[in-house]
């Protein structure tokens, strides 16, 4: 099965792949350029149909079904790097993205006809732009009190990241894309919860990403914030850089002392 | 060398020669005047800095607003900077000031301080053993245990005030002046109780199973929290509230509902694959919702105890000795979640009471 996969989309590839260059006009058109790109570069794990390739160890994948997880999880998977991954683990790490804009929307498309999910996001469901300031302010207390319930537990106050078991992280969210942000939470990607419209509302999130690019336009009132990682870091620069130095500093001072060759002169 | 000491071994002649101190050697403040009195006026420089400093803070302070022009100075704001600077620069100028003079000026003498025994000498502790001793005997506490015993029971009767003054520096968080299980006190309940809504924490709206998706997690709150009087006031408020959610907070999570290993007797504690569990850790109560999608396995944070959701929350790793409490779930009439009870058993770390 799985020579027969690769067989098929080597095949597939040398018979498909000037076909990124042709202008999509229908969404059946879009469906079709996307699941030639996905046979190409997905379907060796997530399979031919995107039913996902299990491994003979029950309840193990080599990559998982993608029937159901809708455009949005495409967009965020592709367009941040982590798919098409490097190596199959369950740390997606991310990196600059491999397809361009008009690739992810077909792929997404094509996925996203596999069965209902959730839509890629447009930029009125994030972008708190059309409100007064006063409505800002209050979206941002507001997403920071829900971030704080919801999602620091793994990726920290500052949204810093954190570890999590087994080797794996959950990842920075300093610099990341709103969109990207909120197709996170509406899809879960990898070992992440979902975070449904259900679950948080939509309005409730365009406040969490409020909030995030709060955090990042905010200047750094204390000084060095040593990452955010809160009293590790903290502690390891006081201990070892603060004090560290005030030692070297005394030692210093107690091994530098002139002396003089002359003998004293008692008045 | 040779002591006087008759708790000492006697040493017959040292077998190596004290060598001695090597020569003193002069600073050069102790034998040049010229250099003394420049050592002096760099003291005084330093401290009279410190001075320009600690004047230049109290400047600053009235010029710079507070948190006004933070992109000024690498971003760390005006205020901030010359604040930190200057009462920084005043102090260290003090501590220079300080270490210039001990380093230039005070004596510089070399001294010997001979160690000596800590005991005190063969006579003074036989006399004090002696006076002891007679002070027994004329007592004659040995000889008269009467007196002995009702001196031993009136200092122990003294415990008994203590004890009842004292008692009211807290009552026992259990004892029945304290526990209300109607509203949620004590150690054992918490604010569930048969109906009461599950709703989003921080929002406070009630929750539908079909709101959620397989692999949501909610971080939930029983309703009661967000609880408002008729003047549109929380019931619920400051040491109060912190005490109530500190209890009842769950997190929901939804998932395949083959996925799930029902415990004995909690087979209809679940709606559509939904669980319910205490988010306070068993171990010491750290609040947890660190979860794993794909293992459904939760992790505590502080020391790594990890649960399985799927499986009545049993501990697979790490120091915790618990399973978390479940919250048996239902829906009502309106089609929200709610509680089928309290919890079946307090939540949160261990504590002596409860065995």
């Amino acid at each position: 099965m799985l020579l027969l996969g690769l067989v098929m989309t080597g095949g597939l590839y040398a018979a498909f792949s000037p076909a990124t260059a042709q202008q999509a006009q229908t969404d059946a058109q879009l469906v079709e350029q996307g699941r030639e790109l996905f046979l190409v570069g997905c379907s060796s794990c997530h399979g031919l149909n995107g039913e996902g390739v299990a491994t003979e160890r029950e309840g193990y994948n080599i990559g998982p079904s993608l029937v159901g997880v809708g455009a949005a999880a495409v967009d965020f998977q592709v367009a941040t790097g982590r798919m098409p991954m490097a190596s199959p683990s369950h740390q997606a790490p991310r990196k600059d993205p491999v397809y361009n804009d008009e690739e992810i929307a077909a792929m997404a498309a094509f996925v996203a006809s596999l069965g209902p999910g959730p839509a890629i996001p447009s930029e009125e469901d994030y972008s708190v732009d059309g409100l007064s300031e006063e409505e800002r302010q209050e979206a941002i207390v507001r997403g920071g009190q829900i971030f704080l319930t919801n999602c620091t537990a793994c990726h920290n106050f500052n949204g810093s990241g954190g570890a999590m078991p087994r080797g794996g992280y959950a990842p920075s969210l300093k610099g990341v894309d709103e969109k990207h942000i909120y197709e996170a939470m509406l899809t879960g990607p990898q070992a992440m919860d979902v975070f449904s419209n259900g679950n948080i509302p939509p309005e409730a999130k365009r406040d969490v990403i409020a909030y995030l690019k709060s955090l990042e336009e905010e200047p750094e009132y204390g000084g060095f914030g040593l990452g955010g990682l809160g009293p590790v870091s903290e502690g390891l620069f006081a201990w070892l850089i603060g004090i560290g130095s005030l030692v070297g500093f005394a030692v210093w001072i107690a091994a530098h002392s002139t002396r003089s060759k002359k003998d004293k002169v008692e008045a | 060398m040779t002591h006087n000491d008759p708790n000492l071994p006697a040493v017959e002649g040292d077998p190596i020669a004290d060598p001695g101190l090597p020569a003193h050697e002069w600073r050069p403040t102790d034998v040049d005047e010229r250099a003394e009195r420049r050592a002096e006026r760099q003291v005084a420089t330093f401290f009279g800095l410190s001075v320009v400093f600690a004047i230049l803070f109290v400047v600053a302070y009235f010029t710079f607003e507070v948190g006004e022009d933070a992109d000024t100075l690498g971003g760390f704001g005006a205020s901030t900077v010359a604040l930190g600077g200057t009462l920084g620069l005043a102090l260290l100028l003090i501590g220079i000031g300080i270490i210039q003079w001990a380093r230039k000026l005070m004596a510089d003498h070399e001294m010997v301080e001979y160690r000596h025994p800590a005991a005190s000498s063969e006579e003074d502790r036989e006399a004090t053993l002696a006076a002891l001793d007679a002070g027994l005997q004329e007592s004659g506490i040995g000889r008269r245990p009467l007196v002995r015993n009702s001196l031993l029971g009136a200092v122990g009767a003294l415990g008994l005030p203590a004890v009842v003054l004292l008692r009211d520096l807290g009552p026992l968080p259990w004892s029945d002046d304290v526990v209300d299980p109607e509203n949620g006190g004590g150690l054992e309940h918490t604010l569930w109780k048969q109906g009461e809504r599950v709703v989003r924490d921080v929002l406070g709206t009630p929750i539908r199973p079909s709101d959620l998706e397989i692999g949501d997690l909610v971080n939930a709150q029983p309703a009661a929290i967000f609880e408002l009087d008729e003047n549109g006031h929380h019931v619920l408020e400051g040491a109060p509230l912190q005490v109530a959610k500190s209890k009842a907070s769950v997190i929901l999570l939804r998932m395949e509902p083959d996925d799930i290993t029902h415990g004995r007797g909690r087979e209809n504690w679940t709606v559509d694959g939904i669980v319910g569990y205490s988010k306070i850790c068993t171990h010491v109560g750290c609040p947890i919702s660190l979860n794993e999608r794909t293992t459904h396995h939760l992790l505590c944070p502080c020391h790594q105890s990890t649960f399985d959701l799927a499986d009545s929350a049993r501990v697979v790793f790490g120091p915790a000795a618990r399973a978390l409490p479940q919250l048996p779930l239902a829906v009502d009439d309106e089609g929200f979640l709610i509680a089928q009870s309290d919890f079946t058993e307090p939540v949160g770390p261990s504590y002596w009471e409860r065995g």
